[in-house]
């Protein structure tokens, strides 16, 4: 049973729409990319699966129940959380303090200390600046709190927007090569990205998003062989 | 002009100075500089000192009165607008309704036709309005940034129309005889009277400081954490779990809990409610006191306060240009100084002095710096 399911998923801007009947699933332990140009929607999806936009029609099952409707601090208990495009890192708290606010809804007390070190041993760079604020950290150490953060919630599912938006290219490696550890460590992974041929050779499955609809879905490897997918997002005639 | 920046800079090195000093010593030192200064502070109408004496102009007790009753609404203002980040410039209507309830429920001129005592109308005064802050907030608080200004903005003319129209609310007539504190002293005489501002003081004094002990803990709790996470980034709290609007809301209701207290506390002094006293104006300069001493810095808006109150009865000569000199206060710091005098403490949760002590001395540390690069939203809020 797929961990994170959507079905016929529409959302509005407004009048606008910007998601219209998007199906898509995540099984446990995968990662499951999503490609697609500016303003094809994939920030939207996101936002939806965090609940921060509200659906304007179709369905998000979570480990099988419906979560549609539920609030988004709610889908966090669940095990959802999100890494925002832009970072969102909260610009005045120190990096400890960032990852803290992962923390925000988790109950076991007792084991944030070791999340703390896996944390640090993903990202050394972290545990360097730990008492430096957030928004005077470079745009990749801002990355990698964002994305350190939300695995101090202990997610089942970690939504990835962009974690390569902005960087340097040996940054970028640098980030890819985490998430596919993370996923090793045992986390599913929904990551978004227009570094669409690094996201396509590290994902299990893949799905290509043209205004607002999925326009193609296969493995990874078969999208990277895909002639249109070459010729549209990876710069290949 | 290069002398002023001097002694701006001047200011921002002592600010600097005297807060690691004070974190850099043991509690039961803390305790030792805070006892003498509360004593000094609740002293201070008795011993009226002569150069900071407002006498002749206006009778110094009461004029510590007035500042004391600005620093309480100044703390209240201060949890929606520092800790929370949440615009609100209708403040006054929740200061208005805590008078208003104290007045239809205490004076005889009130239809009601009840005169409660003074301390079962305090609770109610502050119910009435935390319930108030309930009703704006819950579908206000949706509402982002400059919406939310906006909307409080209308909120506090609505309260003042009220109290010009609806009639059982008396309009510019008003309401006599509201009552204050019980107590008589040995002949008989009450404690709390209209001329006497020094138990007033001392009451408003005391109130203040259990508002600050209530207001410290819920900063240092999950509550002050989310606060401060919604006004840093408001998308990224709620991706991480915090139930944003509830915090919003609760923000807003603690803040409208104070601001009714003071209200009441006001009205008892006075003894007197009408229409003339709660328009935009006050609100602004409700907001300036918070924003001049340093938003999300509890010490800070007690300054700030202190300023806006104090000032003007000081200075009698200037006092008809109070507005003029804050404004131009207000630019001048927003220029060289944007977080306020004593800007928010940045630090949340590496809390204490242990954590404080480690980082002392350290180039990067956060306290020191100036603005942070996203310090652009403190002048807005």
């Amino acid at each position: 049973m797929a961990l994170l399911e959507l079905s016929d998923v529409t959302v509005h801007y407004g009048r606008i729409r910007a998601l219209s009947s998007v199906s898509l699933s995540v099984a446990e332990g995968e990662v499951v990319t999503l490609i697609g140009a500016n303003g094809a929607g994939k920030t939207t999806t996101m936002r939806a699966i965090s609940g921060i936009l509200p659906l304007s029609s179709g369905r998000i099952l979570f480990d099988g129940r419906d979560i549609s409707r539920l609030r988004a601090d709610l889908r966090v208990v669940r095990g959802i959380c999100q890494a925002p495009e832009g970072r969102g890192v909260f610009p005045g708290m120190t990096v400890r303090e960032n990852l803290e606010m992962g923390c925000y809804t988790r109950k076991d007390r007792k084991n944030v200390a070791a999340d703390f070190e896996r944390v640090f041993a993903l990202f050394p760079r972290l545990a360097e600046r730990r008492d430096q604020a957030g928004g005077t950290l470079s745009g990749g150490e801002q990355q990698m709190v964002a994305i350190g953060r939300a695995l101090m919630a202990r997610p089942r599912l970690l939504l990835l927007d962009e974690p390569s938006m902005g960087l340097a290219p040996r940054f970028i490696q640098q980030i890819f090569h985490i998430i596919t550890e993370i996923n090793e460590q045992g986390t599913t992974v929904l990551l978004v990205e227009q570094n669409a041929r690094q996201a396509l050779s590290r994902a299990h499955r893949a799905h290509v998003l043209e205004t607002g609809s999925i326009v193609r879905s296969g493995t990874g490897a078969e999208l990277l062989a895909d002639p249109s997918v070459k010729e549209a997002y990876l710069g290949v005639a | 002009m290069n002398a002023h920046i001097a002694s701006r800079a001047g200011v921002r090195i002592l600010a600097r100075r005297v807060g690691e000093w004070w974190h850099g010593l043991s509690r039961f030192q803390q305790w030792g500089v805070l006892v003498p200064l509360v004593v000094l502070i609740y002293l201070l109408p008795v011993l009226n000192p002569p150069l900071l004496t407002t006498e002749p102009g206006t009778d110094f007790p009461i004029a510590m009165f007035n500042a004391a009753r600005m620093a309480l609404i100044a703390i209240g203002l201060n949890v929606v607008v520092g800790q929370a980040g949440l615009l609100d410039l209708g403040y006054v209507g929740f200061f208005a309704i805590g008078a208003y309830v104290a007045a239809l429920l205490t004076s005889p001129d009130s239809a009601l036709g009840v005169r409660y005592p003074w301390l079962v109308v305090v609770p109610v005064a502050m119910a009435v309005t935390m319930l108030s802050g309930v009703v704006l907030g819950a579908p206000t608080l949706r509402l982002r940034g400059d919406y939310l200004a906006i909307v409080t903005l209308g909120f506090g003319e609505i309260v003042r129309l009220l109290a010009d129209n609806v009639e059982p609310l008396r309009g510019n007539r008003g309401f006599q005889q509201v009552a204050g504190p019980p107590g008589t002293h040995a002949d008989g005489s009450p404690i709390f009277t209209q001329t006497g501002g020094t138990p007033w003081y001392w009451l408003v004094v005391t109130v203040i400081i259990l508002v600050l002990v209530l207001v410290g803990n819920l900063e240092r709790s999950r509550v002050g954490r989310a606060w401060v996470a919604i006004r840093e980034d408001e998308d990224a709290a709620e991706i991480m779990g915090v139930p944003t609007v509830r915090f919003k809301i609760l923000a807003f209701v603690m803040g409208a809990g104070v601001g009714g207290l003071s209200g009441a506390l006001y009205a008892g002094q006075i003894g007197f409610v009408n229409n003339q006293k709660f328009d935009v104006v006050t609100s602004v300069l409700f907001l300036a006191a918070v924003v001049l001493g340093g938003a999300g810095n509890k010490v800070g808006v007690l300054l700030g306060a202190f300023v806006i109150s104090y000032v003007p009865d000081r200075f009698q000569a200037v006092a008809e240009y109070k507005f003029l000199i804050f404004g131009l206060a207000l630019i001048v710091l927003m220029v060289f100084r944007p977080q306020g005098l004593l800007g928010a403490r940045q630090r949340l949760l590496a809390r204490g002095r242990d954590a404080y002590r480690r980082l002392v001395g350290r180039p990067e540390q956060v306290v020191t710096k100036g603005p942070t690069p996203d310090s652009g939203r403190g002048v807005r809020t």
